[in-house]
């Protein structure tokens, strides 16, 4: 068994060895500012106190993750020092010799081991029925290169530059975990993974009321509602224990200091405006959209008076701050409450009906779709924290098969402005057609019985991304409308990709909703 | 998966490989005053663009024959011509006439590099993947298995997309004449080589083996009936395709005579650099270049290099069977790799695209080649700046082959196509155990490359010996050429003559 085991994995490992050679490939591609962030942080970590991390200010980009990420950083500095001791100087803004790039990009492609392990974790959980002998298309090998193979990843964590990949598997492997139901491992890695970026805070929801239903209460009724004497403390208070050990090694130091506040002023900058310098593809982009069809409408129709009207908002720049015109500007609270009303029905579901781990997969996804849907400050790199984990609910149903081809491919779409240099524009155009055309046409074949996985109008509204993409990088720089209008491009993606991610919001919202109705049936364990 | 989608997958992966590869440096890459073949081809636009095309090969003020002297035939002259009309829309600095020289941007690179990639796409892609799908046996992934890793073969990603040449139109229509032949398109073919001869003349080392089974199968048609119709329809389209490629120099006999002069430098010695062939091999012992007269070193070259041929060629004419015809383009360019004169280290990938061919047949000696022939390139690439890509890309290769091809379970006598020594090894040597024997060597060979890999990139040689890596990089190499090189050559001449008409009965 062990044997047969070992020669049946073999594809994995190819599968891993050939995306990170692949990696290495893009060390001297186009890096983003993150790439300076990463390195001031190394050398902040390193070159001062503890006490001194999150007061530092020297670079404008200051350390701004939770305590366990810096405390990462300062592991990874321990290794900088073979490669280039000039990058660990604080004052050495914007540093970037041959040997800091490969040693920050092979730091990012080494911290992608956990991410390997990972999705070899989640991949044995998918003890789905062997519907074929090929190997190309069983759910396995396909749910292995959606997640190694990712788009989104590998543009945003070896091109861009960043590590989420490191992240995500933490994310992953807690919830292969949980799967195994190792549920308090599953509750350790998540909340190791919280204590590195604060930003999965938006899944919380999830294994928070999860662990609370299906780990605290050993027993249900029989018709799913809950048995309050059930409640098994020891299982309760060891979550509680894990969770607050974890927080106390993370920030511990920090409140023994006084400093806990300065640390979360800087993990939460209200400062920023609502939508990024470019927008996410969320329900805001949409509004914002509106608020400016509807001030031109007006201005066209003479409701509107010119001089009222704010010239941030009329130069059609996506300034930071935007003031809307006519509709109701957004304040912080407000996104906050929208954000918490998107997710309760997900959580409620989640608590009433129960549907193992399925569901509480399904409503990590919505957490995250919904916080990226209503957010404030949403970056378009948000939109992986619900690719990824539909990844593995795509090889399960044919509807989440297509919802998955609908939101990976107009959310790694939407990645497109992050890699504005031209050398990156084939490559970016390459990576996603790779992944689409495997996507779509492995999980076509594999729920071929079941019908088309996208009807007429899906299908058209992705192909219509082709002549957006053509408009927005050829046509587009070659008309006078550059000038006039330098951000259309940005808006006409952000706008287009808004529909489809919105879309898929609602669809996954109802399937839920259907799956939690008539759950039972459909079981297949 | 469908067929169409393998395809898809797989011409995307290489492109992408292909692209990421071009992001990396090129050869005299600010490099003053000369640069590099880089520069040789942005020139060569230059040249073309500006001076009318009696006076491309000429020497004169405007055109400098010592400074990157057009020196291949016409059809890269009009590529060049080409390219450089697209250039000049795009930025005329590129193309100016004698003030663009050593031209340096990054503009200026993505549009090289796109062009090299416009060129792979359009010429070479779509020949690997039509020979793919049409003569390599089994499931449409075992074909998309061949196709791909054909298509990742480093040594020709890393010198056309790293060091910058365009290899993939010459290799390409070589292979688009390989691929008509096969199918017994015999016209067509001669056409679709003649063009590769008129990009690059180095595609002599392809010649023979295209000549051998032409003629051998025009004899076994009979030469008094459809055989003489089969020649005179080949060589009637092998003239008019070099008429068409040299139409505007046949006007006047000088124009002619000096191409040929351009194309043919007698003068250059007998090998450049350090070459994993004989010649240079053999120089480390004695001085062959300061010992024998020009006028000696080209006789002994040429007589050596027909030798090393012969047997093939012969084997050929009388034979004249698909299988042989793709064992003796492995031999001749081979031969002529080793024993030549003016050899490259670069043209080992002319002996490496017949060797591609052969994967499906002999899969464990043939990307065992593939990668030797990648190693042999190592002090260029180094030269160039392109340790990182070379050192991916090979492993990739390696990747593919091993769990792809299943390369390292194929090592038995019949894999090996050697079944005729199967009794004489069983006579004569009981104790030698091909299987283990093949595979123990591979490994070393393997480690070997990956040590002085590693050692040439980074140690400093010791001062009395500067090229103490390139010389034992060649050598190595060429140790490793001339054992494939008898390989392949056992491999021809053992081959049952009627193994092809027994498949085609079956």
């Amino acid at each position: 068994m062990a044997a047969s085991t070992l020669v049946s994995w073999t594809w994995f490992s190819t599968l891993a060895i050939g995306v990170s050679l692949l990696k290495c490939l893009l060390i001297p591609t186009y890096r983003s500012t993150d790439f300076e962030v990463h390195r001031n942080w190394l050398a902040i970590t390193q070159n001062l106190p503890v006490s001194q991390w999150y007061y530092e200010a020297t670079s404008e980009w200051t350390l701004d993750y939770p305590p366990l990420f810096a405390w990462f950083e300062f592991f990874l500095s321990q290794f900088a020092k073979y490669f280039d001791k000039n990058m660990l100087e604080i004052k050495n803004l914007n540093y970037a010799s041959e040997a800091t790039v490969l040693f920050q990009r092979c730091s990012v492609i080494v911290s992608d081991i956990l991410f390997i392990y990972a999705v070899r974790e989640c991949c044995k959980c998918e003890n789905g029925k062997k519907r074929s002998w090929d190997l190309l298309d069983r759910p396995v090998f396909i749910l292995a290169v959606l997640l190694l193979w990712n788009f989104g990843l590998l543009i945003v964590d070896h091109i861009h530059f960043q590590y989420n990949g490191f992240l995500f598997g933490f994310l992953l492997l807690s919830v292969a975990r949980v799967f195994q139901g190792r549920n308090m491992e599953g509750a350790l890695l998540f909340s190791i993974l919280l204590n590195l970026k604060h930003i999965y805070l938006y899944v919380a929801p999830a294994y928070g009321i999860y662990l609370l239903r299906s780990y605290c209460f050993t027993q249900h009724s029989p018709d799913n509602s809950i048995k309050w004497r059930s409640f098994h403390f020891l299982r309760f208070a060891g979550l509680g224990i894990t969770v607050c050990f974890v927080f106390a090694i993370s920030f511990g130091p920090f409140i023994a200091m006084g400093q806990l506040s300065q640390v979360l002023s800087r993990l939460f900058p209200f400062k920023r405006g609502l939508c990024h310098a470019y927008w996410a593809p969320n329900f805001w982009a949409l509004y914002n959209v509106l608020d400016k069809a509807l001030t031109i409408l007006g201005l066209k129709l003479n409701l509107l008076q010119h001089e009222k009207i704010s010239k941030a908002s009329m130069t059609g720049g996506l300034v930071q701050e935007f003031h809307h015109t006519i509709l109701p500007s957004v304040s912080p609270a407000v996104t906050l409450i929208c954000t918490i009303a998107a997710i309760t029905p997900a959580v409620f579901c989640l608590w009433k009906k129960p549907q193992g781990p399925i569901g509480f997969l399904r409503c990590l996804i919505l957490c995250a779709l919904a916080s990226f849907m209503f957010g404030w400050h949403v970056h378009e790199k948000a939109i992986l924290l619900a690719i990824l984990p539909l990844s593995l609910l795509s090889v399960k149903s044919h509807t989440d098969a297509g919802l998955f081809i609908i939101l990976s491919t107009t959310g790694h779409f939407s990645l497109f402005p992050l890699l504005f240099t031209a050398p990156e524009l084939p490559l970016k155009i390459l990576l996603m057609l790779l992944f689409t055309i495997f996507s779509v046409t492995s999980l076509q074949r594999l729920f071929r019985k079941d019908g088309k996985l996208l009807n007429t109008l899906e299908a058209t509204y992705l192909t219509g991304l082709i002549p957006l993409e053509v408009f927005c990088e050829i046509i587009f720089p070659l008309t006078p409308l550059k000038a006039a209008f330098p951000f259309l491009p940005l808006l006409l993606t952000s706008v287009y990709c808004a529909l489809g991610v919105t879309y898929s919001f609602i669809k996954l919202y109802v399937s839920m909703i259907n799956y939690t109705e008539d759950g039972k049936h459909e079981k297949r364990h | 998966m469908d067929t169409w989608s393998f395809v898809a997958l797989s011409g995307l992966l290489s492109l992408i490989v292909r692209w990421t590869v071009s992001l990396s440096s090129y050869s005299g890459a600010g490099k003053p005053p000369m640069f590099g073949d880089y520069e040789a081809q942005r020139h060569w636009q230059e040249v073309t663009f500006n001076l009318p095309i009696h006076k491309w090969y000429f020497n004169s003020t405007d055109n400098n024959l010592l400074y990157w002297g057009l020196d291949y035939p016409p059809l890269t002259a009009y590529h060049s011509l080409l390219c450089a009309y697209v250039a000049h829309l795009v930025n005329p600095d590129w193309v100016a006439l004698k003030s663009s020289h050593g031209y340096e941007s990054q503009a200026h690179k993505l549009f090289m590099r796109a062009t090299v990639l416009a060129a792979d796409l359009i010429v070479y892609i779509p020949a690997v993947f039509m020979y793919a799908f049409y003569f390599c046996e089994g499931s449409s992934k075992k074909k998309a298995s061949f196709a791909l890793s054909v298509l990742l073969f480093p040594g020709l990603i890393l010198i056309d997309h790293g060091h910058f040449q365009y290899n993939c139109v010459s290799l390409g229509f070589a292979l688009w004449g390989i691929f008509f032949i096969a199918l017994q398109w015999d016209i067509l073919g001669s056409f679709a080589f003649c063009f590769a001869l008129n990009y690059k003349q180095m595609e002599l080392y392809h010649s023979l083996p295209f000549f051998c089974y032409l003629l051998g199968k025009c004899l076994r048609k009979g030469l008094k009936g459809k055989g003489l119709i089969l020649l005179i329809k080949i060589a009637v389209s092998v003239i008019m395709s070099f008429a068409l490629c040299w139409l505007p120099f046949l006007l006047d006999t000088q124009q002619s005579l000096q191409v040929l002069r351009r194309l043919f430098p007698v003068d250059r010695g007998l090998f450049e650099d350090k070459v994993a062939n004989t010649w240079c091999s053999l120089s480390v012992l004695i001085k062959m270049k300061t010992l024998l007269l020009p006028q000696t070193q080209v006789q002994l070259s040429f007589a050596a290099t027909l030798l090393a041929a012969l047997p093939s060629c012969t084997k050929l004419i009388f034979q004249p069977t698909i299988s042989g015809f793709r064992l003796s383009l492995v031999n001749c360019s081979f031969a002529f790799f080793l024993f030549s004169f003016q050899v490259h280290e670069k043209s080992i990938l002319l002996a490496a695209l017949p060797v591609c061919l052969l994967i499906p047949e002999v899969p464990f000696m043939a990307t065992w080649c593939l990668l030797v022939s990648t190693f042999s390139m190592l002090p260029l690439l180094l030269k160039d700046g392109l340790l990182l890509p070379y050192i991916v890309t090979s492993l990739a290769f390696l990747l593919v082959s091993i769990t792809l091809l299943a390369v390292s379970g194929l090592t038995s006598v019949d894999d090996l196509k050697l079944t005729p020594l199967a009794h004489f090894i069983r006579k004569c040597a009981a104790w030698v155990k091909v299987e283990s024997l093949a595979k123990s060597l591979f490994m070393l060979s393997v480690v070997s490359m990956a040590v002085l890999s590693v050692m040439s990139a980074t140690l400093n040689p010791p001062s009395n010996l500067p090229d103490l890596f390139p010389v034992a990089v060649s050598l190595f190499s060429y140790l490793h050429f001339l054992a494939f090189f008898i390989y392949f050559s056992a491999v021809h001449l053992l081959e049952s003559p009627n193994k092809e008409d027994q498949k085609k009965v079956s």
